[in-house]
């Protein structure tokens, strides 16, 4: 901040000389002209005018470097904030993401990001300028001719009054503009993301009914803060001019009464022009300033957001991620969002090196239970451990790079498919070899022959140019290149086709063996084979063995096991 | 996000500005209107130091007070008529600039609403989103900041010039001595403005991109430890965003004082030189002083007109992108087609609204014949090759294979989505390329296993834009696929609103509601992509029950994820690299023992006795 303090410093003695020798300008005019009234040589003018060059010269210098020193600090300032804007919206927890809309953060982090730079800088910069040619402008005017400067600043609180108010209502107008933008956005994304829909069921000329009348709405709310702006200009310079007149009017019968000179009437109609531009600006700057707080404040309900899931109760007491062995331990496990109870008292032990299977309907507590587990979510102190020690102890670092997670839809980025494989990779020796054993495993060597450039291929956006089971065993190789102590597969291969499905199974059956395993799944299938299965009914565990126990105890999973079977008969014949 | 996106092009582009100048055509008068405001007002502005001049040379001297009055009288009228044409300036402008916004927006997305699905196949909704949105508002930046009135401006410039020589050509010469230096000035401004400008907006889209995707990732980045690495690489970014800013800082830090100290040149000039000859009583001291008050106001719009160049150069880069969507052209086209109609309605009309409830409707027995069908969507690379097959009335297919084999783009090709590159789709007889579009559409109803949810309530997303079909109908369709219970359950049924494209609805849900809408519409074939997404097995077995009454009585082609859907089907048809290679029913099939038996294996008895049925094809 010392930096910044220096510049505002240096910025506003710049400031100090250019009004000094602004207004020093219509001084020197005067002094020509009454002369030039008198009878003069030509080489007093030749002083003038040279005067009125260096002082323009001298001016235009300082002018130069206030701009480059505040304008400067301010882009300086908008590149640490956007840096600390980040930094600290990567400290959130997955569940303030889920509250706030990416577009809501964007947002902050551009258009009211922007707005406090405004603030910063050229706000600053011109209500300084403004504020002092103001002051210095209005004691000249007194000095030359007090009564005319009553009479010249006779519209002067008109105009304040008219800025702030169509302040007010410009800024009221342009948000509900601004509101229906977003709602003509939203239809279009709509209409064109379902263009498959839209088709197929002829919907064309009833969603360009619905577009027309949103855009109308748009055009209507336009047309009434047209209304309020088309008057704020000319009403500006109807105002200014009404001041030029009385200026003109009065003052030239001031000269004929002898109590003024024709120079000081041509100064004082040049102090006032000068004054009308700082008039103006006011209402401009009092609406950067007025926007720039409000989006500071903005910004400062994230900056002021702490992070909900930290270090702060980290000890060192298991070492880094390669001494895990990866025992967990659920201990009497119970979680809520809100009132909402998602898991109840659920105590597990999954030995390192095991795998374990979750069954469960949609809802049951699943995902949630792994989200606990990577610490997304924190559960509470003394209910999950690994390698005896609470993971609430544990860094997230050390924590999450133990644990290797493949959601069911997975995030991918817009980067190479190498990329994103090695998207968790540490150090950079052998990443490419590793990169391709990984999607090997993961069965991704069957599809790259069939991309552009190979694994360098560029994926779109969130991947968009992959198929649903691409995208899932891109996932896998990615979390299998962290070379994970705990591999956590949600349903992971959903998407994937039935052949291809074995084949990674059966790949990953060498490298589960070496790792503590959690497979979600819809299919017994896949899960059957798992050293213990545990079944999932609203939150809590309603039966827990291995398939064959489990099968043989004829409750919920006996019971999911039978109607597959059933199914399959029936497909049978 | 992509760079390409911020690819600014020539500032000027008269080709660009014809074509924007077409959009006018509707509206002469109003242009008419405003331009004669620009001018008048223009001259008006003119007034002041012209009746300065009259009072130091020609009142003041002789001490006329009556005088003095009748010259503020006349200011005071110049004042009003300004005040007025200003006014009608800024609102008839501005209100063109809406009225050709709200044409263009009309045009963009009628034009969307035709185009083809191999247009969407290469362009991601968020940039044609840009098209609609925040092109069309940087063209209408072009009224709004006042671009336009820079014609204004120099009609002012021209102004100023003109009392200047009639007042005195000679000091008129001197004080335009100095514009040369203004041009050489602005010269440099504008050229390297616009490229600086150029940097700072492809840096700001990096920004935008990489928060855009970190945000919505951030649970993976945690997941997988990469917060340091990510934060250099925003800050490389940030950096490099504000070292672009802090460039164009310098120029504008040159330009504005330079700009000034011309300005001072030239007051100087006019006092040095008509200084001499006011000493020499060839120049009055009052046409001295105008000229001064003149120079200073001769200098603010170039600095205007400069500010508003970037302004300018945004507008014609937009343009030329909207431009290029326009000029795409529609392949697929009805013999007639609704929507020719709809497109100029999107322009002219307000009052009528479209005729929905005037669909035509398909009439005829709807016997669908493949003949011969070949189609890629690459050229050179097919993926259907020869594919002949027939659907008679009221039967039922299902199409299998595995991933790739073409099932999906049989289903695009009979909707018309692409149209075929060999061979031909008939539908009693008639080539689907002879027959109006909307009339083949609306033969078919169609359930996607990505189910589309718009905006509105759960019942506004069964009848779509119908209005024909009845709250009662709704109700039915609903109760017949089993969503009326859900949606009993939902706070004002039928009427909820659905939040953000379903987000509160599962997707089984989801699935019912698709099911729901296709019964709605009682279309005579119905067209099933099945979904794949795993749900509950509750929510399966309703699903499967619900597609029994949908199937009803129809002609049906469903792409089978699952064999178990499609058993009792009456024919099935294998699809193998873009092939037809077996048809038809499942024991015939599977007598064969072929493809068909292969994939019937994979799924039903490779892993041990129990291979459910929730599996991908």
């Amino acid at each position: 901040m010392l930096k910044y303090r220096r510049a505002f410093a240096i910025g506003f003695l710049c400031v100090i000389v250019t009004a000094a020798v602004g207004l020093a300008g219509p001084w020197v005019l005067k002094y020509a002209i009454d002369d030039l009234g008198q009878g003069v040589d030509t080489a007093r003018i030749s002083v003038y005018a040279g005067a009125i060059v260096a002082l323009a010269a001298v001016g235009g210098l300082f002018r130069f470097v206030m701009r480059r020193v505040i304008v400067g600090a301010s882009r300086d300032i908008e590149y640490d904030l956007r840096n600390d804007f980040f930094a600290h919206l990567q400290r959130l927890d997955p569940a303030y993401f889920q509250r706030h809309r990416t577009g809501d953060l964007m947002s902050r982090a551009t258009n009211d990001l922007s707005a406090v730079r405004m603030m910063i800088g050229p706000a600053v910069m011109y209500s300084a300028t403004t504020g002092l040619f103001f002051i210095v402008g209005i004691v000249l005017m007194v000095s030359l001719n007090p009564r005319l400067t009553l009479f010249a600043l006779v519209p002067l609180p008109f105009v304040s009054v008219s800025v702030g108010y169509f302040g007010a209502v410009i800024h009221r107008r342009f948000e509900r503009i601004q509101e229906q933008l977003s709602e003509i956005s939203a239809i279009t994304q709509e209409t064109l993301s379902g263009v498959r829909v839209v088709r197929a069921y002829r919907q064309e000329p009833f969603e360009i009914e619905r577009f027309r009348l949103a855009n109308e709405e748009y055009v209507r709310r336009n047309r009434g803060l047209i209304r309020v702006l088309g008057m704020y200009q000319p009403s500006m310079g109807f105002l200014m001019g009404i001041g030029a007149l009385l200026v003109l009017w009065l003052g030239s019968r001031e000269v004929v009464a002898g109590r003024m000179t024709v120079g000081e009437l041509v100064a004082f109609n040049s102090y006032l022009m000068m004054l009308s531009w700082p008039m103006i600006a006011f209402g401009w700057v009092t609406n950067l300033l007025q926007r720039g707080m409000a989006s500071w404040k903005r910004m400062l309900e994230i900056f002021d957001t702490p992070p909900a899931i930290t270090d702060a109760d980290a000890t060192d007491e298991i070492g880094d991620e390669a001494h895990i062995r990866g025992r967990i331990e659920l201990r009497h496990l119970t979680f809520a969002y809100g009132d909402t109870i998602v898991l109840d008292d659920i105590s597990a032990v999954l030995p390192a090196g095991t795998t374990t299977a979750i069954v469960g309907a949609t809802g049951s507590g699943k995902s949630t239970l792994l989200h606990l587990l990577a610490r997304l979510h924190d559960p509470p102190p003394g209910t999950v451990f690994i390698d005896g020690v609470d993971i609430r102890h544990i860094p997230l670092s050390v924590l999450r790079g133990a644990i290797g997670m493949v959601p069911q839809e997975p995030f991918l980025f817009g980067a190479t498919i190498a990329e994103n494989v090695a998207f968790g990779a540490r150090g950079d020796r052998d990443t490419r070899a590793r990169v391709e054993e990984a999607a090997a495993i993961a069965r991704l060597d069957k599809d790259a022959p069939g991309f552009a450039k190979g694994y360098d291929t560029v994926i779109g956006e969130r991947g968009i140019t992959l198929s649903g089971g691409q995208k899932q065993r891109t996932a896998i190789a990615r979390a299998l290149m962290i070379d994970p102590r705990v591999l956590v597969l949600d349903d992971a291969m959903s998407a994937v086709d039935t052949y291809t499905e074995e084949e990674i199974l059966s790949r990953l059956s060498a490298v589960m063996r070496q790792r503590t395993t959690i497979i979600v799944s819809h299919r017994i299938s896949t899960v059957r084979s798992a050293d213990q299965i545990l079944v999932l009914a609203d939150g809590r565990i309603v039966e827990r063995g291995t398939h064959d126990q489990l099968v043989a105890r004829g409750g919920a999973y006996a019971e999911l096991h039978e109607k597959q079977l059933l199914e399959e008969e029936l497909a049978a014949s | 996000m992509t760079h390409d996106e911020e690819v600014l092009g020539k500032a000027y582009d008269a080709r660009l500005m014809r074509r924007l100048l077409t959009y006018l055509d509707p509206y002469r008068g109003r242009v008419a209107l405003a331009a004669s405001a620009i001018v008048g007002h223009s001259i008006l502005e003119l007034a002041p130091p012209y009746l300065t001049k009259v009072v130091i040379d020609t009142y003041i001297p002789s001490g006329d007070l009556s005088g003095l009055g009748f010259i503020a009288a006349i200011f005071l009228v110049t004042l009003s008529g300004s005040f007025a044409l200003e006014y009608l300036q800024t609102w008839t402008l501005q209100i063109l600039g809406q009225r050709i916004m709200f044409d263009m927006r009309m045009q963009v997305i009628g034009h969307l609403q035709r185009l083809d699905l191999r247009f969407y196949d290469r362009n991601p909704v968020g940039r044609l989103m840009t098209r609609v949105t925040t092109d069309v508002d940087v063209l209408n930046e072009l009224f709004t900041s006042g671009v336009v009135s820079v014609f204004g401006d120099l009609f002012t410039l021209l102004g100023i010039m003109g009392v200047l020589i009639w007042m005195d050509w000679r000091l008129a010469l001197v004080a335009f001595s100095v514009l040369p230096l203004i041009a050489l000035i602005t010269q440099w401004f504008r050229s390297n403005v616009r490229e600086s400008y150029r940097t700072v907006r492809t840096w700001i889209a990096r920004i935008n991109a990489y928060l855009q995707e970190r945000i919505t990732g951030m649970t993976t980045v945690h997941l997988f430890r990469r917060e340091a690495r990510d934060y250099a690489i925003f800050d490389e970014i940030d950096r490099q965003h504000r070292d672009a800013n802090v460039r164009s800082i310098f120029f504008y830090a040159v330009f504005y004082p330079a700009i000034e100290l011309v300005s001072a040149i030239a007051v100087a000039l006019i006092l040095w030189v008509g200084g001499g000859w006011v000493i020499g009583n060839s120049l009055t001291l009052g046409s001295l002083v105008a000229f001064v008050m003149y120079a200073q106001r001769f200098f603010r719009p170039i600095m205007d007109m400069s500010e508003k160049f970037n302004v300018l150069q945004g507008a014609m880069a937009s343009s030329e992108r909207i431009f290029a969507l326009l000029d795409t052209p529609v392949e697929i086209w009805g013999r007639r087609s609704f929507l020719e109609d709809s497109r100029d309605r999107a322009l002219s009309t307000r009052d009528c609204p479209p005729k929905m409830t005037s669909d035509p409707i398909f009439d005829g027995p709807g016997a669908i014949a493949f003949e011969h069908v070949t189609f890629g969507y690459v050229p050179g690379e097919p993926v259907l090759r020869d594919v002949s097959f027939r659907v008679e009335p009221g039967q039922r297919v299902g199409v299998v294979g595995a991933t790739g084999a073409g099932k999906t783009t049989i289903v695009s090709l009979l909707l018309r989505f692409y149209d075929v590159q060999g061979g031909r789709i008939t539908i009693d007889g008639v080539d689907i390329r002879e027959m109006d579009l909307a009339t083949l559409r609306s033969l078919f109803g169609l359930v996607l296993q990505d189910v589309h949810l718009f905006s509105g309530t759960i019942a506004g997303n069964i009848r779509l834009g119908h209005e024909a079909i009845s709250d009662e109908s709704v109700r039915r369709a609903a109760a017949a696929v089993h969503a009326g219970v859900f949606i009993d359950r939902l706070p004002q049924g039928l009427a909820t609103p659905v939040a953000e494209r379903g987000a509160t609805l599962s997707v089984g849900q989801k699935q019912l509601l698709s099911f729901a809408r296709a019964l709605a519409f009682d279309p005579r074939v119905l067209i099933l992509d099945e979904a794949t997404s795993s749900v509950d097995t509750e929510t399966e077995l309703l699903i499967r029950d619900a597609l029994k009454v949908v199937m009803d009585g129809r002609t049906t082609i469903a792409i089978a994820h699952r064999l178990s859907t499609i058993q009792g089907m009456d024919r099935i048809l294998v699809m193998h690299k873009g092939q037809l290679r077996e048809s038809g029913t499942h024991q015939e099939l599977l007598a064969v023992r072929g493809i068909y038996h292969r994939l019937y294996q994979l799924q039903f008895q490779s892993v041990a006795t129990e291979k459910p049925a929730t599996s991908t094809a």
